[in-house]
């Protein structure tokens, strides 16, 4: 097996310093809308901006370089052990040359390990086994300003007349946007499952933001949940950074898990505006990223 | 856009209003979760016994915070091995979380702002009044960008805090900024708070 870690580092660099182009275009269209000399459009320019610099100098979109969450495609046979080593290696190299700010923090003892490498469980790494022979390995930055705003809802949940349905969910995810305001660095993107336990729940929130904004769950009945969602969140007009404005939430998600008869947990996972994720694929010799 | 120089009157403060746009420059200094909850044990609430070089970044602190703002940021750094410290990327962090601290840290301090994002609660805004100070919000994750303001790293205290969390003496230039709670009482954050509120109950109800 090759050693892949000088083309992970080349994951990392892109991932932390350009935006992908499909969240790029939603901020644009986002901006236009913004009434001229308003707070919220002056926000929309800053953070335009701000997308330039960072992709033409290769330094972080966000100095929030976030929880590197790794989701990794691998073939039969591969060692992931050694593409886990490798994938730690790469991490290490990236904060050294600035790419990622040192962000793994002992709980226990406050202390800043100063390399990004925290235990197993920082980075974050997902195998997952498939059928071919391509390598892929996907990276998602997700600040730490955003991950405090997500939320988990256990139906009913009577404080706000939330019934174990899809029109509980709506409520909930409406009141996750509200009590978030800007503090995630709105506009956001909603990472919403529903069902599993609290754990695969919320994972699962986060591994449905893999997907490309507009991407609609094949289900019409959710994908018109996650239609209206979107709409429903903007007409609270909490707006960029919270300044007030027209957009608040840029694009909505929603996966469906099974459930226990007993639970019915819903998890909101809120992206900031910094959306900051990529892809690189390995077939044979060649790395392509996206 | 108004240009305002640190350290900072009195009189310019009161002048501030909610939704002022600012090109903020001169000395400041960032801290964050770890600086606030360190000062106001060691040195405000004095429950904890200061401990190696505390006494003596206490006192470089007070003069070059008096008049001057705290910047709510954990940047990226180059030049760590060289100690020719250069940000890189310098965006605000969540403010609400020093919402327990704030108010105390700008009294003691004298600060004339803080800088961060997604505002503060009553507690500061009651400090803002008192002090008096402003809350200026940058954008967050604008992070090259407001790096590329920062013209001259002075010196760092406390970097065993780690690269995140410590007391940065940085020099800015034309930072941009927006007055989002002001020292008459303003807060645009309680009134988007209280407006989208209204709102939700609507959809909630419908």
């Amino acid at each position: 097996m090759r050693d892949l870690t000088n083309e992970i580092l080349e994951l990392i660099r892109r991932t932390s310093s350009s935006l992908p182009p499909d969240v790029e275009k939603r901020l644009r269209e986002s901006f236009e809308k913004e009434q001229p000399g308003s707070s919220a459009r002056g926000a929309f320019e800053t953070i335009l901006k701000n997308i330039e610099i960072s992709r033409a100098n290769s330094t972080p979109i966000c100095q929030d370089t976030g929880t590197p969450i790794f989701y990794v495609h691998y073939p039969v046979g591969l060692s992931t052990i050694k593409l886990k080593g490798q994938i730690r290696s790469a991490l290490a190299e990236a904060t050294k040359r600035s790419y990622m700010r040192p962000n793994a923090v002992d709980a226990i003892y406050d202390k800043n390990t100063g390399n990004n490498l925290g235990g197993d469980d920082f980075p974050y790494v997902h195998f997952e086994e498939v059928e071919g022979d391509d390598l892929t390995i996907e990276l998602m930055l997700k600040g730490g300003g955003c991950e405090n705003v997500g939320r988990q809802y256990s139906l009913p949940d009577n404080s706000i007349g939330a019934g174990r349905d899809l029109a509980g969910v709506r409520k909930v995810v409406l009141d996750a946007v509200q009590k978030a305001q800007g503090q995630g660095c709105a506009p956001g993107i909603l990472g919403v499952s529903i069902g599993g336990d609290r754990g695969s729940s919320y994972i699962k929130s986060k591994e449905v933001l893999f997907s490309e904004m507009g991407t609609r769950n094949t289900d019409p009945k959710i994908a018109e949940l996650e239609e209206r969602l979107t709409s429903e969140a903007n007409e609270m007009g909490i707006g960029p950074m919270g300044f007030g404005g027209a957009t608040t939430i840029l694009d909505t998600k929603i996966v469906g898990l099974s459930r226990l008869p007993a639970s019915y947990f819903v998890s909101v996972s809120y992206m900031c505006w910094a959306y900051r994720r990529r892809k690189m694929t390995v077939k044979g010799e060649e790395v392509i990223y996206d | 856009m108004k240009q305002i120089t640190t350290p900072i009157t009195d009189d310019v403060i009161r002048d501030l209003k909610v939704g002022d746009a600012v090109a903020l420059s001169g000395m400041l200094v960032t801290g964050r979760d770890a600086v606030h909850k360190w000062m106001i044990e060691t040195f405000i609430k004095k429950t904890r016994e200061p401990q190696g070089d505390d006494l003596q970044v206490y006192e470089e602190l007070k003069k070059l915070l008096n008049g001057s703002v705290i910047y709510h940021c954990g940047p990226v750094v180059s030049g760590l091995d060289t100690k020719e410290y250069k940000f890189v990327a310098a965006g605000p962090t969540t403010s609400i979380r020093e919402e327990p601290y704030q108010a105390d840290v700008m009294k003691h301090f004298n600060l004339k702002g803080v800088i961060g994002k997604g505002g503060m609660g009553a507690k500061t805004l009651k400090g803002c009044e008192e002090t008096p100070a402003v809350y200026f919000h940058a954008i967050g994750g604008a992070a090259s960008y407001i790096a590329q303001t920062v013209t001259k790293v002075h010196g760092v205290f406390k970097l065993d805090f780690g690269v995140p969390e410590a007391i940065w003496v940085i020099e800015v230039k034309e930072f941009p900024v927006v007055v989002t709670m002001d020292s008459h009482g303003g807060s645009q954050h309680a009134v988007i708070e209280a407006s989208s509120k209204k709102i939700l109950e609507d959809l909630l109800a419908r």
